[in-house]
């Protein structure tokens, strides 16, 4: 497995080695790509409708994208994952299957929102027929139930991989501890992935911890921890398929990979109280839409008109889904008792 | 019929559920090969096996946390918390998550989970062993709160509980564990959880209580038959769903209400049983409503003065019934 460091300073995603890693086919390297322009073009748009009053709020997965899809094409490869993301899973949560405008409307607060029906945030509740559960944003508290979910499965005869997202910040939480503590102790087969963009909200890693990689902290578990280059789809893939097969034979893992915040904490912040002139420019130079087209267009896989179609057709299915949801029926005010409790 | 205590009663019920239902496994602290600190599953590890009694690291969020997350997997998780003063640690996976893990979903993930916390005092548990949380889980739409105060209706209730798809709080009060003893079935039986139970049939005035505080409400009745009044005492059994049905009946037909819990006195469930009666059984009412409970100090202390200053007592109850048929 892979233990990479993020702190040269070549730009990632410029792979110009060959062949392909293992597992991994041209095909899936355009269709996570045309995932993840997807993913970007609704993100986009949801920070502008943000801003013109439609979208209350918005938590962007802007330079997160490589990561998230990084490990969900791991996923979707193996066939038996299920994911517990955090409220920064926006590209992950569309990857993974959500539509564009099942997207808008559960942005938009609608009660075509597959995830909770408009009583969440957005992208919050679970989208069960693409393996996914997030009950709330209160930061780290799914990690012990993806956890306990792991456990369930096991119990129930099956051999399902459970994958859990936090940020940096979710690490300071106690029950971080003890969900890998507990996952350790019964060999779970859960993938503890850990999103580094080194701020929780406006406080920076420095401020958080001591060590320099959140993977470190695996050994105290007993379990491997490996920090990967967040920011290269590829890397994250390999990283996450090696990932399965040790939790599926041995236990859990820790894959720390770092990425960067593109945008503000949500559409509510402003980062430029706290994070130092030109960081963000930096940090774009690495842009996985970018870094991963040129990669596509450097092995002879996609052209540049290719990637222009792809671009075009992704913002098409915006303008049309943002339609789409705005004429959407918001949840009638008749359903605010209902599933209160369940049957 | 056999003659059992609560706590052979919550054994019993646990371990035929397990017997029934592969999905249904016990975690906490100790449940293990020690069967528990009250010994509520003793017996349990040797016959089901660690992998359905799991002895868990001692460390309550987790416990909740992990529970919840096999919940969602469609186990039946019965979580144990040892005593109930140490369920804040997971109160977030509890409140913040269980309870609003069917609404905040729209019923796409429903969680079939029974927390078992021993409660209440006068067992000289001083602030950190004898604590009421009754409330706080009352309070919380999403959660069912189930306090029984018999072998029979833990048994029957706990059953129920284990077969509901919803959080369910189940509160055995530790006092009553070997103290209380009656009548089981032996024969299987369940009882259906959000009806209440009148223990004691009467005219007079209604007397409604829970858990142990229920059995001083019977001493305190028999006190008063002696004296010529005549009291109801109606056994909640569940505090949510609330019966008001039963509660506004009894109330209806004797004009007079008093409401007995160890917990905490002010925005108790007290309080709401009465918020309840003014609203809908006004008319009905010919005295105010007394609430003899806990004072409003953290939890009875250790000292023994000091607990019995807290505590209701049959002799306290007999006394605030005096004071309600002289009004």
């Amino acid at each position: 497995m892979p233990r990479k460091r993020t702190t040269g300073t070549q730009a990632s995603g410029a792979r110009s080695q060959s062949p392909l890693p293992k597992g991994l086919k041209k095909t899936d390297l355009v269709d996570y790509y045309t995932r993840m322009v997807q993913a970007r073009s609704l993100d986009e748009r949801i920070w502008a409708l943000n801003r013109q009053g439609k979208v209350p709020i918005a938590a962007s997965s802007q330079g997160h994208e490589a990561a998230q899809l990084g490990s969900l094409l791991a996923a979707e490869k193996d066939g038996d994952c299920f994911l517990f993301p955090y409220y920064r899973d926006l590209a992950l949560k569309v990857a993974a299957g959500l539509t564009p405008v099942q997207t808008m409307m559960s942005f938009m607060g609608k009660a075509g929102d597959p995830y909770s029906s408009g009583r969440q945030f957005p992208l919050q509740g679970a989208d069960l027929p693409n393996k996914i559960i997030q009950i709330s944003n209160v930061v780290a508290a799914g990690l012990t139930q993806s956890v306990g979910y792991a456990l369930g499965a096991r119990m129930a005869g099956e051999k399902t991989v459970v994958f859990t997202y936090f940020g940096d910040g979710a690490t300071s939480q106690g029950e971080v501890h003890e969900a890998m503590n507990f996952a350790a102790i019964h060999k779970l087969p859960v993938i503890f992935i850990c999103e580094n963009n080194r701020y929780a909200i406006s406080t920076p890693q420095h401020s958080q911890m001591v060590v320099e990689e959140i993977s470190s902290r695996a050994a105290s578990y007993g379990f491997p921890g490996f920090t990967v280059d967040g920011m290269d789809m590829i890397q994250c893939y390999e990283a996450t398929r090696e990932a399965i097969t040790h939790a599926r034979s041995q236990g859990p893992v820790l894959l720390e990979m770092m990425v960067e915040r593109f945008m503000s904490h949500t559409t509510d912040d402003d980062d430029r109280r706290y994070r130092p002139e030109g960081e963000v420019e930096r940090a774009r130079e690495k842009d996985p839409v970018i870094t991963l087209a040129r990669t596509l267009i450097e092995e002879g896989i996609l052209t540049q008109k290719q990637v222009d179609a792809i671009a075009a057709k992704a913002l098409k299915e915006t303008d049309d889904a943002t339609d789409l949801a705005e004429a959407s029926s918001p949840p009638h005010e008749s359903e605010l008792h209902n599933s209160v409790y369940g049957p | 019929m056999t003659v059992k205590s609560v706590i052979e009663a919550v054994r019993e019920a646990i371990a035929e559920e397990m017997e029934r239902d592969a999905k249904v496994f016990v975690i906490g602290e100790d449940v293990g090969i020690r069967g528990g600190v009250f010994l509520a599953t003793q017996g349990l590890a040797e016959r089901f096996g660690s992998d359905r009694i799991i002895d868990a690291p001692l460390a309550e969020a987790s416990i909740m946390g992990i529970a919840l997350g096999a919940a969602f997997r469609g186990m039946r998780p019965i979580p144990e918390v040892q005593f109930s003063d140490f369920v804040w640690p997971s109160i977030n996976q509890l409140i913040g998550e269980a309870a609003r893990t069917c609404y905040g979903t729209n019923g796409a993930v429903q969680v079939p989970m029974v927390i078992r916390m021993p409660y209440g005092g006068g067992i000289r548990g001083g602030l950190f062993h004898s604590q009421n949380v009754e409330t706080h889980f009352f309070h919380t739409p999403g959660l069912k709160v189930v306090a029984p105060s018999t072998p029979y209706d833990a048994k029957g209730l706990l059953k129920s509980a284990i077969r509901d798809n919803n959080p369910v709080v189940f509160l055995e009060h530790k006092k009553t564990y070997r103290l209380v003893r009656g009548e089981v079935p032996d024969e299987e039986y369940t009882l259906p959880i959000g009806k209440a139970d009148v223990k004691r049939i009467g005219s007079n005035i209604t007397l409604v209580s829970y858990g142990l505080t229920l059995h001083y409400c019977l001493e305190a009745a028999e006190v008063m038959a002696a004296e010529g009044v005549d009291i109801e005492v109606v056994d909640l059994r569940t505090l949510t769903p609330l019966d008001t049905e039963t509660i506004l009946d009894s109330v209806k037909k004797t004009g007079k209400l008093a409401i007995v819990h160890e917990d905490n006195i002010t925005g108790g469930v007290g309080a709401e049983i009465a918020a309840l009666v003014a609203e809908r059984a006004f008319e009905y009412l010919d005295g105010p409503i007394a609430r003899i409970c806990g004072p409003d100090v953290p939890t009875m202390p250790f000292a023994q003065t000091l607990e019995d200053a807290y505590m209701p007592t049959g002799d306290k109850i007999a006394d605030g019934l005096r004071k309600l048929v002289a009004y």
